[in-house]
């Protein structure tokens, strides 16, 4: 058990190094990428390049520059940005955090509940009008790019209808502290909370309805059923249950990488200063030791949501204990 | 979904006494043949690719512009009256110009965008690079994940750890942020590659982002599925009988990771439009004077309110062709993996 989950922590770190090395090689080593001369900006004097490359370390090895950064970032945590200067990385990240976890979080809960429900609602209709209905809709969310539907949302919530008793509600763009005010804090995230979770109702609403259909042909439903055991007993404690686990898969896998900023077309189109957005501002300004961080973030919420699906599967389907 | 009408088919003749069965591309071809959703969704993308292939005949004979240069100070004639395309705003302060809404006739037939040019040329244009790059896309991710994953899953040893391991940690990096960051470093300069020079507006570069970054989530599958059909009954037949490797591979292995191959082909297609959109509405996918449906969406951005249909036009035709592509991705999954949905 103990080396089981040393082992588990030991690939944890060698995944996490590995992503800190690729982004770093990305942004360092690629030909041409030359850091000074982004800093610098556009058609600086030579001697002023050279002046930042010494300025900031970057005419040291680049194994020497490694260390050096993940020493600031996570010994003595004061790394600065290149962007802005002064501007400390680790109290950024942290204090953008809450806006993306809100988002992600509430999403998720909305995509679970509706993806499940369209899943087991259209499998237990399967071919008939409500399945045929439910799939078309899911399809048709699936096609949708998120930030286009974000678009159309602030379209007809923002302008168009924003003066009729339907849309009046909504507050302008942006994220609302929860700690400063509750209410607007869930007023606010109502339409982005749809936004991100529609397509992910798709995905797991088509996902669930195969895995159980799948299900339905397997010795123990049989088995079930000829025991009288009601269908929508067999349906909800039997199938469902089997079909739900590459479900659990994903569901770890996407809220990992969402909460470690993959929500960021979601936060831009909705005015949500994020991780995700944070993200892509560094990258955007090159700015190196921003994007090294909030890589390494990213990659920390997938390696952990790797492990603990991992966990959650074995209580699902007790057959994985065994391996 | 698609289960129904592959139930219906008529009982096969291939019983009765004929020589041979079919060969797989026959099967297939009749199985994607005798489903409506198959036959109407390859319908509507050939008639898409048709469509933005007559672009260039459009914008000269339908619209009379060119979709690439700013019209700002174009006039065209409506109802008889001369019309500035950039139009006095009669909003707030009346300060600055809104482009014309659509026409709904030839020239200008969806408005025009903050330069003064006209959409809909723009949309066919665009259409033909984010079609260009989702496909190209596709084929570089096929054929990248075929090679390590079959490299990985026949190899199997010290090749196989280390390939396996690097899918891992390329699965564990967020596909956006891993093709933000490509695009951030490779766009905005001039890549040599031996003889070979890529101005940093080529179509050359989202292609092969967005082909790079999809290979890790199909070379695991392929891996899989060769180490399953490595130790299958036929191939240790093969081994038996004194077969080479390479022999093996080639007429055993790599045909049969060919089906899972074609099964990724529509999917992924769909799945690279939207991310060339994502990423050039990020400003880090295609690039000026390049115009895909991506960069028009972000071009609509700025007009959202005042014209919304330079946003909502390339949304829809992504969603559409999306919408085809997974169609008929799923019909084709059908036929070729009879196993994995077959609804009943």
């Amino acid at each position: 058990m103990l080396t089981n989950f040393l082992s588990r922590l030991l690939r944890m770190v060698i995944v996490m190094f590995g992503i800190s090395v690729i982004t770093f090689l990305i942004f360092f080593a690629t030909p041409g990428s030359d850091p000074a001369a982004r800093i610098a900006g556009r058609n600086a004097a030579p001697e002023t390049i050279a002046a930042v490359r010494h300025d900031f370390g970057l005419d040291r090895p680049l194994y020497v520059q490694y260390a050096l950064m993940m020493d600031r970032l996570f010994i003595t945590r004061d790394l600065t940005s290149f962007a802005n200067r002064g501007q400390k990385i680790v109290p950024t990240i942290v204090s953008a955090a809450p806006a993306t976890l809100s988002l992600v979080a509430g999403a998720a809960i909305l995509w679970m509940a509706l993806g499940a429900m369209t899943g087991i609602i259209a499998a237990a209709f399967r071919n008939r009008l409500p399945d045929k209905i439910l799939m078309g809709a899911s399809m048709m969310a699936v096609a949708m790019p998120v930030f286009w539907v974000g678009e159309m949302i602030n379209l007809v919530t923002q302008s168009r209808l924003h003066d009729t008793w339907a849309f009046s509600w909504v507050p302008p763009l942006g994220y609302v502290p929860f700690t400063s005010d509750p209410a607007g804090w869930f007023l606010a995230l109502v339409f982005p909370w749809i936004c991100l979770a529609l397509l992910y109702i798709g995905l797991y609403g088509r996902m669930l309805r195969t895995g159980i259909i799948e299900t339905y042909q397997e010795d123990y439903i049989r088995t079930a059923r000829s025991k009288g055991l009601s269908a929508r007993r067999v349906l909800l404690k039997h199938a469902t249950r089997t079909a739900i686990i590459p479900i659990v898969i994903m569901f770890g896998m996407d809220f990992g990488v969402l909460v470690g900023g993959a929500a960021v077309l979601t936060e831009v189109v909705f005015g949500i200063n994020g991780v995700g957005r944070l993200t892509y501002q560094a990258l955007k300004a090159l700015d190196l030791p921003m994007i090294m961080a909030t890589v390494l973030y990213a990659s920390f919420f997938v390696v952990v949501a790797n492990a603990i699906v991992d966990v959650l599967c074995v209580m699902i389907d007790p057959r994985m204990r065994r391996k | 979904m698609t289960s129904v009408s592959t139930d219906k088919l008529p009982p096969s003749p291939t019983g009765e006494g004929v020589s041979a069965p079919d060969g797989p591309w026959k099967r297939l071809s009749a199985g994607l043949l005798s489903s409506p959703t198959a036959v109407l969704s390859g319908i509507g993308l050939i008639l898409i690719v048709i469509a933005v292939l007559l672009a260039p005949l459009y914008a000269n004979h339908v619209a009379h512009t060119d979709p690439f240069r700013s019209g700002l100070s174009a006039k065209i004639e409506i109802d008889g009256k001369k019309v500035p395309v950039m139009q006095r705003s009669t909003e707030g302060l009346g300060l600055g110009v809104t482009p014309i809404g659509p026409t709904w006739s030839g020239e200008y037939m969806l408005g025009a965008d903050t330069q003064g040019r006209d959409v809909m040329a723009r949309m066919l244009y665009g259409g033909r690079s984010s079609l260009l790059i989702a496909a190209s896309a596709t084929m570089l991710t096929l054929v990248l994940a075929a090679i390590i994953g079959v490299a990985a899953g026949y190899t199997g040893g010290l090749v196989d750890g280390v390939l396996s391991n690097l899918i891992d940690m390329m699965w564990a990096f967020p596909v956006y942020l891993l093709a933000i960051s490509l695009s951030i470093v490779m766009i905005g300069k001039t890549i040599v590659l031996g003889p070979i020079e890529l101005s940093s507006s080529s179509l050359i570069i989202p292609i092969t982002i967005i082909g790079l970054v999809y290979v890790p989530y199909v070379a695991r599958p392929v891996r899989g599925r060769v180490m399953a059909i490595k130790n299958s009954d036929f191939v240790l037949a093969a081994r038996g009988l004194g077969v080479r490797r390479h022999r093996i591979l080639l007429r055993h292995i790599l045909p049969n990771v060919l089906s899972t191959l074609i099964v990724f082909a529509p999917m992924l297609t769909a799945l690279n439009i939207v991310t060339e959109s994502a990423l050039s509405f990020l400003s880090v996918g295609v690039q000026a004077p390049n115009a895909s449906w991506g960069t028009i969406l972000q071009d609509g951005q700025a007009l959202l309110y005042s014209r919304p249909t330079v946003a909502l036009a390339p949304g829809i035709a992504i969603m559409v062709t999306v919408l085809l592509l997974n169609l008929f991705g799923d019909v084709l999954r059908d036929v070729l993996d009879p196993k994995s949905a077959r609804g009943r």
